[in-house]
């Protein structure tokens, strides 16, 4: 997944809780929770979908506060590339 | 005899505005089916069905006001055997209507019952409805759930995969031939929080209606209306414009109204302890390394169960103060506040919610917030609380001393869950921890009870094991 393809995927998850989610122009430390003010029920739902997006399976402990830590993540494919 | 009522939402609703059928004329229903949506004053309400039949006749139509207990509908019970006979092809089932404009509709919402259904898995309520909401023909979706039920997220998957706006040259023809246009209370919702004007879209939901996938893919804001001729403002549904606004203040008044009689007439008392989540949360750690994704715990699930297993223990603080006596609740209905994006609450139930096991209430939990921010509880949702949790720790508070709702004698809060010094076998440590609350009602309990109360929670979650 490209990093492109990673913004839209995390831009489409969060559309399903916050209907006018909107990433464009935002800075890549926003902090997703703070900014579209997530509950950590929001936040599990994101991280399923994100999860089912991406093909694999995303652990409870990766850091995922911000737009580049998520888009890192999935464009990399593994939490921890080797 | 097979009466569809209006139901009692709540013991101060008095009537309510008749919004959708799930369902038509000719269609099964099993008890328990989500046939129905209602709005009352707190939310619309998916309103389930109390017998298994067949739907004979809908009475209502949308923006019909209906007292508590006037009929809605009329059902065949399922037991006569002759009613399954003078059903001939299913294509034929709406005959005659007496009213033309809902004849149409009908006819073009229902572009023939598909005749493979005995064979296919069973669709669960929510899925039907979740469908009906995106405008897309179960048929058309391949199933991932058990013996290859459709799912809710196949269903996601298929809207998603529906890129953009799919717009089927028929459709928005024959929908224009209907005096108005058809649009799902969730699609006007939605219209009214982004500020999409509703006229103009171009619905491809059943029958030409207008769904929220429309209304996503509609230009935002009140921008310059859409390419082809708008119906003339007339044609749109009279009630639909301003219910928004309104329903903002009415949530607004009823909080006022409750709140005001809690504060005059409730005596409280607040207590408060400190617990020490460290066993809890590392059990939780453990158990989502094992489940699936979507399963996964979040703490307020366990706070949930400990809250209402304590209550079981507890049930002095179980139930409700009427007519100047304390009546004790025969189950846990356990009441959530959940706060809503577009600002107000709501307080559905998680019923016998200390039955539950954690991941149960973690499910629990989901579907119910999704339920209520969607806009659409149900009525077995509505059903009233024994105990009500406010759990505020992801607002970042410390504790919430909250007011209780009339009529029942407690209210459970929980803070932040929060790494803090805390003193360990003589020692200071780094913990992760939570101030858990009690609100008493002074007449029904005394502080011991309350203590108590805390005491046996504080217990449960250091043994999260055996929840």
């Amino acid at each position: 997944m490209t990093p492109d393809q990673a913004r839209d995927l995390l831009e489409q998850s969060l559309r399903v809780i916050v209907p006018d989610a909107d990433l464009t122009g935002l800075p890549g430390d926003t902090d997703l929770r703070d900014r579209f003010e997530l509950d950590s029920l929001d936040f599990v739902e994101i991280v399923e979908r994100l999860s089912q997006g991406a093909g694999f399976r995303i652990e409870e402990d990766e850091d995922l506060r911000t737009i580049d830590a998520i888009v890192g993540l999935l464009s990399h494919g593994t939490p921890h590339p080797v | 005899m097979g009466d569809f009522v209006m139901p009692s939402l709540g013991a101060d609703m008095v009537e309510g505005t008749f919004l959708e059928w799930l369902v038509s004329p000719g269609d099964r229903v099993k008890r328990g089916d989500v046939i129905a949506v209602v709005e009352t004053p707190k939310s619309a309400v998916e309103v389930e069905c109390f017998e298994d039949g067949t739907v004979a006749e809908l009475l209502a139509h949308e923006g019909d006001v209906v007292p508590v207990g006037g009929v809605l509908a009329r059902l065949e019970p399922a037991a006569a055997p002759a009613a399954a006979a003078p059903r001939p092809a299913p294509a034929a089932a709406p005959a005659p209507e007496p009213a033309p404009a809902s004849a149409l509709e009908t006819a073009a919402a229902r572009p023939a019952p598909a005749p493979a259904a005995a064979h296919q898995p069973p669709v669960s309520p929510v899925v039907r409805h979740r469908a009906h909401e995106l405008g897309i023909d179960l048929a058309t979706v391949t199933g991932t759930g058990r013996h290859g039920a459709v799912t809710r997220a196949d269903l996601e998957h298929a809207a998603s995969a529906r890129s953009a706006p799919v717009r089927t040259p028929g459709v928005p023809a024959q929908a224009r031939t209907t005096a108005r246009q058809r649009i799902s209370p969730y699609a006007r919702r939605l219209a009214a929080e982004l500020g999409t004007e509703l006229h103009g879209i171009q619905g491809t939901g059943a029958g030409g209606a207008v769904t929220a996938a429309d209304v996503r893919s509609a230009p935002a804001g009140p921008g310059p209306s859409a390419p082809p001729a708008p119906p003339p403002p007339a044609a749109r549904p009279a009630a639909a414009a301003t219910p928004r606004r309104a329903d903002a203040d009415t949530m607004r008044q009823s909080i006022a109204a409750l709140m005001t009689v809690s504060n005059r007439e409730i005596p409280h008392y607040y207590l408060t302890a400190t617990v020490d989540l460290t066993a809890a949360l590392e059990w939780m750690r453990a158990r989502n390394r094992e489940l699936p994704v979507e399963q996964r715990l979040v703490p307020s699930a366990l706070l949930l169960v400990a809250a209402a297993r304590s209550a079981r223990e507890l049930p002095e603080l179980n139930g409700h103060w009427v007519d100047d006596a304390f009546r004790p609740s025969a189950t846990v209905d356990l009441g959530l506040i959940l706060s809503l994006r577009r600002g107000g609450l709501l307080v559905p139930a998680i019923p016998r919610a200390d039955t539950l096991s954690v991941v149960e209430m973690m499910a629990a939990m989901r579907e119910l917030t999704t339920r209520a921010r969607a806009g659409r509880l149900r009525g077995s949702d509505l059903a009233s609380p024994s105990i009500t949790v406010s759990n505020l720790g992801d607002q970042g508070v410390e504790s919430v001393l909250g007011v209780i709702y009339p009529p029942q004698v407690a209210l459970v809060g929980f803070g932040a869950v929060s790494e803090r010094p805390w003193a360990v076998d003589g020692l200071l440590g780094v913990r992760p921890l939570v101030t858990a609350t009690l609100s008493g009602d002074h007449r029904a309990t005394d502080g011991a009870v309350g203590a108590r109360f805390l005491k046996h929670l504080d217990r449960l979650l250091q043994r999260p094991e055996e929840l």
